[in-house]
């Protein structure tokens, strides 16, 4: 697994992380307030033109943010999985777009940018500050009334490679050339409105430009890891522990974790539809693996108590499931040993609608059905009551790495 | 500087000139903070796995204060309820401790660089009173529009552009379209 980024609080506990973020925080605060940041006249001058500060240092933050984290992840140093990316509500998020585009020309901040005057003394990022709180509050106590519009058109963890069709890289070295436009733009826009002299202008920033229009492209050539990548990463760990049957829990655990209170468990069966229809688990989620890449974003925002048990009829192509979920950093994955097949021997012997029948090839269900009833079979929900069942205790849970919620969660 | 203005000024002592005393330093080429804080936005990422974030914090902070005063009212509220029902403190949160760095930095940064002033900057044509009330309008207006997109500048544009978040670069777009837009009918307040 790569190594970034870190379970903090593990490793230096609930306080220590806090200090973390109050580190971050204060270099953020810093940074804004030497880029000018701190006073409302430049940053509303961006918008006649004349001082495109804003425009400069918001877009070279993000393009030199942007190549560092994919090319760390390139690196196989920072596991993309793991980060926070903003989900898409993308019609609320339009609506709140152009509202804070009334609230930064009318007032001449942003909320972060006015934390910084305020820091400063500046008694118009007081105001702001207060103003801010405010319109926070009515926000709070409005949303109820519209609740359902503010979470409309959800599209989950959406990034733009995926929305456009095209690789990571691709769209990295794009971004680059694309804010290298707008500053090329930009520059000419404040000669014309603002009277500057760009040959004052340091000639080190084309340096800058080239240099980070060369890593975009080094990071689009060696390329984001694949799944196949990602699984051999971790294969020589992961693969012992298949070997030594440390991750396939046994039909008496499931049943166990089934009536766990303090567990979230999801089912995944990975057989064919027929198999599915057959008989399944009750609970259990159809879930091939051509099904199985939309649902990974979700899977991987699962919390920390959530433990996933993949399916087969045997073992074989749960086991395949199982890595990819794990080379996809999906926490807390377990197989079902022995499959439904398994599961059936255990719970199945005294319905009579229920009969082996003769495996015909590998990973196929050994037994006949009078009737295709999914989970209205007994045992597709035995009573834990019933079974006394031996097993060894295979599911620990993992302690979940990465972020739990957004910048302004 | 002659001796009679000399005479007029005692010279300053004390906390005050500590804080306010060093030469003012010009603000830094802006491709060149750009760059340092993306630095500071990746290692965010790496170290922590979240991005950077303002209005998050300043959102909690305002609910721990209705905590306060009208707890009921925060556990009968949904959208209120997930930061501070019960005796969860709305405090408790890495957003909070970053938008509280950011005071700090920022104010480290404006005495090191002999910024610290308190004074109001505003557009040429209008009174200072004007501006607090245009500063506190408009800071509510950014406020409910935040929250609305679920983050600010920082936390949306900043964070989830440099992630490539497909909503985050709508947004980022529709915050320019719109102070663009209205740029021309308020001119008065900045030119």
């Amino acid at each position: 697994m790569p190594p970034f980024p870190l379970h903090l609080e593990s490793l230096v506990g609930q306080y220590g992380s806090y200090l973390v973020f109050l580190l971050i925080g204060f270099f953020f605060g810093y940074m804004l307030e030497i880029a000018g940041f701190g006073n409302s006249q430049k940053l509303a001058n961006q918008f006649y033109l004349k001082d495109m500060t804003v425009l400069k240092v918001m877009f070279t933050a993000i393009v030199v943010a942007m190549v560092l984290i994919f090319g760390a992840s390139a690196l196989g140093l920072l596991d993309v999985n793991l980060i926070w990316v903003n989900p898409t509500y993308l019609i609320p998020g339009i609506v709140g777009g152009l509202i804070m585009g009334v609230g930064f020309i009318v007032g001449g901040f942003c909320p972060g940018t006015s934390v910084v005057a305020l820091a400063t003394w500046k008694i118009d990022g007081l105001f702001y500050v207060l103003g801010t709180l405010f319109g926070i509050l009515l926000f709070g106590e409005t949303v109820d009334n519209f609740s359902v519009f503010w979470n409309s058109t959800y599209m989950g963890r959406l990034m733009l490679p995926e929305w456009l069709g095209v690789d990571t890289g691709v769209v990295v070295v794009g971004v680059v050339l694309m804010a290298i436009g707008m500053f090329v733009g930009a520059e000419q826009l404040e000669r014309i409105f603002g009277n500057k002299d760009l040959k004052a202008e340091p000639k080190r920033r084309f340096l800058g430009a080239g240099a980070l229009v060369g890593l975009a492209v080094v990071v689009m050539l060696i390329g984001q890891p694949t799944t196949a990548d990602r699984w051999q990463a971790v294969s020589s760990v992961k693969e012992a522990a298949l070997a030594e049957r440390q991750v396939q829990i046994e039909p008496g655990e499931l049943l166990n974790l089934l009536h766990d209170h303090e567990l979230k468990p999801i089912l995944l069966d990975v057989r064919a539809e027929a198999d599915y229809n057959l008989f399944h688990l009750e609970r259990a989620m159809h879930m091939t693996p051509e099904m199985l890449p939309e649902r990974l974003e979700e899977f991987q925002l699962e919390g920390p108590t959530t433990v996933f048990v993949v399916m087969s009829n045997d073992e074989q192509a749960a086991t395949d499931v199982w890595k990819t979920l794990v080379a996809e950093s999906v926490p807390n994955v377990y197989i079902l040993s022995g499959g439904v097949n398994g599961w059936l021997d255990t719970f199945a012997r005294e319905d009579a609608r229920i009969q082996p029948a003769a495996q015909k090839a590998p990973d196929s269900l050994r037994f006949a059905f009078a009737a295709a009833l999914g989970s209205n079979f007994p045992a597709a929900a035995p009573d834990p009551g019933e079974h006394e069942l031996e097993y060894p205790t295979k599911i620990k849970l993992e302690l979940k790495r990465g972020p739990t919620g957004g910048g302004c969660g | 500087m002659t001796a009679s203005s000399e005479i007029g000024t005692a010279p300053k002592r004390g906390v005050l000139h500590v804080l306010t005393g060093r030469p003012e330093r010009p603000y830094a080429n802006p491709y060149t903070a750009g760059a340092l804080l993306g630095i500071v936005l990746f290692l965010s990422f790496f170290i922590t796995g979240n991005g950077l974030g303002a209005s998050g914090g300043l959102n909690r902070m305002i609910v721990f204060v209705e905590d306060l005063i009208v707890p009921a009212h925060i556990d009968r509220t949904p959208y209120l309820i997930e930061m501070a029902g019960g005796v969860r403190n709305a405090l408790d949160s890495w957003v909070v401790f970053v938008a509280f760095g950011a005071l700090v930095g920022g104010f480290a940064s404006g005495w090191f660089n002999g910024r610290l002033k308190a004074e109001t900057k505003k557009g040429p044509r209008i009174s200072v009173r004007t501006r607090w009330a245009t500063a506190f309008i408009g800071g509510a207006i950014m406020g409910y529009g935040a929250r609305f997109a679920r983050g600010c500048t920082s936390g949306q544009a900043l964070s989830g552009g440099a992630t490539l978040s497909v909503g985050s670069w709508a947004l980022m777009m529709c915050i320019f379209a719109s102070a663009y837009a209205l740029a021309y009918f308020v001119r008065r307040l900045w030119t």
